[in-house]
């Protein structure tokens, strides 16, 4: 547990005083912050809030943006709803399988990318589309696949 | 009738950085404000709301102002939490509302809350709409900054404060109970109804929700008056709305049209048009609606035309499906949406939808076998109303309506041992 949650926690509590409310909040935060949701960390979020730890992992566990297991830096969500697939998004998401050697779901090896299949992101007018680490990409025709590894930059 | 070029929810359209409060009030950003609270009682609000005939955006299309009239008057607080879960496919425009004209949404909660009484407003924005909470959480400092949230706003002695939460992917939270477990620091799952959420809501208390383009409509109500807003549309479905357009279209995007338009003019005049190919199929409001052939695009774009061909204006995500386009390939992938989506709760919903991607995808790859449609329609009628929230019966709509309309296509993928349109598939990892 770092000393800073308890302060995060107070500061949560004044926007949500009631019922659970502070719990999805700090888990943002500090996912941001770990990059993911440990055990460890499920615990220590129970402590801060008083609750059992079952309510805690079983919240968090209900909810795909909270990751239980470690992503990679770039996490690469491709949306394959119908309007993105209309437009070629399984061709898209099978270059990325192919050059990242993964399938979706997964972590490179290096830790540098996950590849996670994304429903409607709400996006359908960039189709085919998806985001990058929360950030949209799109469209990205499958053939320009490697603007969401963001290979080439610094 | 249409009018292209004219926009009174995507103002951004016209107007760069109206995200920033300045812009905003530059071009009349709170004048709604200063006057429903210098000239309007709350009841007069609330009355103009009825008068306009403004129905909720996120779907069902329920009348806002009798909506907000169900809240019992018995002293207990009240909340107002606006539904920015937008994930039904299909749907993007409260993405584009929050992302570029974030004050009107604000402006709209702020005057809404006046008229039903709620000191605190919440807005439920989705979790994967990092840049729509990131501008909500700056619209709202500005806000603050400049006296209309907080106490005593404008000197009105009537008070608000708006509390920002970000879901964190599930589209069952959408769904307005569920929306209110999530909110509470629980798993996104429905309610019993009733109680409706106007009798017992957020934390058991009288709630009204509403959808981001719902609200967005407020300000405009209060500047322009009821019956500006109901010259256009019908006398069921007045006024405004966006239309979020995809699929084989030549320019994809939200077009904000008068109601009643012709899915025609939507389609061939603010979309460009079907591209490329010819047209087969039209999802006119969202996932869950049931498909119209082309001989219905003529059909106007308001709640009782659409569904008196067949189908509704749900959500308004209209997506557009060309001649190459396979309709057991095109339900397969919605069906998977909610099977991926169903919450588990009920029984028919978690393994109906679970049993019917299942045919579909045998069906697709020429594993089907006669009586395959009978189990589908089967499973269908077993999930049809039987479940706690709709999700399950909006996994139906678009497959029993494709049964219906290419019950040939559907069959021959038996007979033929596979897609006669060659379709490919993409065969994810089940999860
Ligand atoms: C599965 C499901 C998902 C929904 N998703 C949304 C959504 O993302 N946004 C929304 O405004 N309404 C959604 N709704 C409708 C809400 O339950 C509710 O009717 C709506 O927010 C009320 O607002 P309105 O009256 O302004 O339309 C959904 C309903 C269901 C059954
Ligand atoms: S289907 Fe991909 S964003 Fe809607």
């Amino acid at each position: 547990m770092k000393p800073h949650w308890r302060q995060w926690v107070e500061e949560i509590r004044q926007q949500f005083p009631q019922g659970n409310s502070a719990l999805l909040p700090l888990l943002h935060r500090i996912q941001a912050e770990e990059g993911w949701l440990s055990p460890e960390t499920l615990a220590d979020v129970a402590t801060l809030l008083n609750l059992p730890v079952t309510t805690v992992e079983s919240v968090a566990s209900f909810y795909s943006l909270f990751y239980k297991r470690p992503v990679g830096e770039r996490v690469v969500h491709v949306c394959v709803g119908l309007s993105c697939a209309l437009k070629g998004a399984d061709a898209l998401m099978h270059r990325l399988e192919e050059h990242l050697g993964i399938r979706q779901g997964q972590t490179t090896p290096d830790g540098k990318y996950s590849l996670m299949e994304a429903e409607c992101l709400a996006a359908c007018d960039l189709a085919p589309v998806a985001q990058v680490n929360l950030r949209y990409m799109g469209p990205v025709p499958p053939e320009e696949y490697q603007r969401l590894l963001g290979e080439g930059e610094k | 009738m249409a009018e292209l070029n004219t926009h009174y929810l995507l103002r951004h359209r016209e107007v760069p950085d109206i995200d920033q409060i300045a812009v905003y009030e530059a071009h009349g950003g709170y004048q709604s404000l200063r006057r429903a609270l210098r000239d309007f009682t709350p009841e007069a609000v609330l009355e103009l709301v009825k008068a306009s005939g403004l129905r909720g955006r996120g779907g069902a299309g329920f009348p806002t102002g009798m909506k907000w009239s169900f809240l019992p008057n018995d002293g207990r607080p009240r909340y107002l939490v606006v539904n920015s879960d937008e994930a039904e496919p299909g749907t993007f425009k409260d993405r584009e509302l929050i992302e570029h004209n974030p004050h009107q949404l604000i402006e709209g909660m702020i005057i809404s809350s006046y008229a039903i009484g709620s000191h605190d407003a919440y807005i439920y924005c989705r979790g994967e709409f990092l840049r729509g909470s990131e501008q909500l959480a700056r619209a709202i400092r500005e806000a603050y900054a400049h006296g209309y949230l907080g106490d005593n706003i404008l000197d009105s002695g009537f008070s608000l404060h708006i509390h920002l939460y970000r879901g964190a992917g599930a589209y069952i939270c959408g769904e307005e109970s569920a929306l209110l477990e999530s909110l509470e620091g629980k798993r996104g799952q429905p309610r019993l109804k009733p109680p409706f959420p106007a009798v017992a809501g957020l934390y058991g208390m009288p709630t009204i929700v509403n959808n981001v383009e719902t609200i967005a409509n407020v300000p405009v109500l209060v500047e322009k008056g009821a019956d500006w807003y109901r010259s256009m549309g019908t006398e069921k479905s007045p006024g405004i709305k966006i239309m979020s357009v995809s699929g084989h279209v030549r320019r994809p995007g939200n077009y904000e049209v008068p109601l009643a338009t012709p899915l025609r003019t939507l389609i061939e005049e603010y979309a460009g048009g079907v591209w490329p190919g010819k047209l087969k199929a039209i999802i006119p409001g969202g996932s869950s609606v049931p498909l119209l052939t082309p001989d219905q695009i003529d059909t106007p774009l308001d709640y009782e035309s659409m569904i008196a061909a067949g189908s509704m204006l749900g959500s308004g995500g209209c997506i557009v499906m060309n001649d190459e386009t396979c309709m057991v390939w095109a339900a397969h992938r919605l069906v998977k949406f909610y099977r991926v989506e169903s919450c588990g709760k009920c029984t028919p919903c978690r393994e109906g939808t679970y049993w019917m991607t299942n045919i579909l995808e045998r069906l697709e790859s020429g594993e089907g076998s006669q009586g395959d449609l009978e189990v589908l329609l089967d499973v269908a009628d077993n999930i049809g109303g039987k479940c706690l929230c709709p999700l399950g019966d909006a996994s139906l709509g678009f497959m029993v309506s494709a049964i219906r309309h290419f019950r040939d296509e559907f069959e021959a993928h038996v007979r033929e041992h596979g897609c006669p349109l060659g379709a490919k598939r993409y065969d994810p990892i089940n999860h």
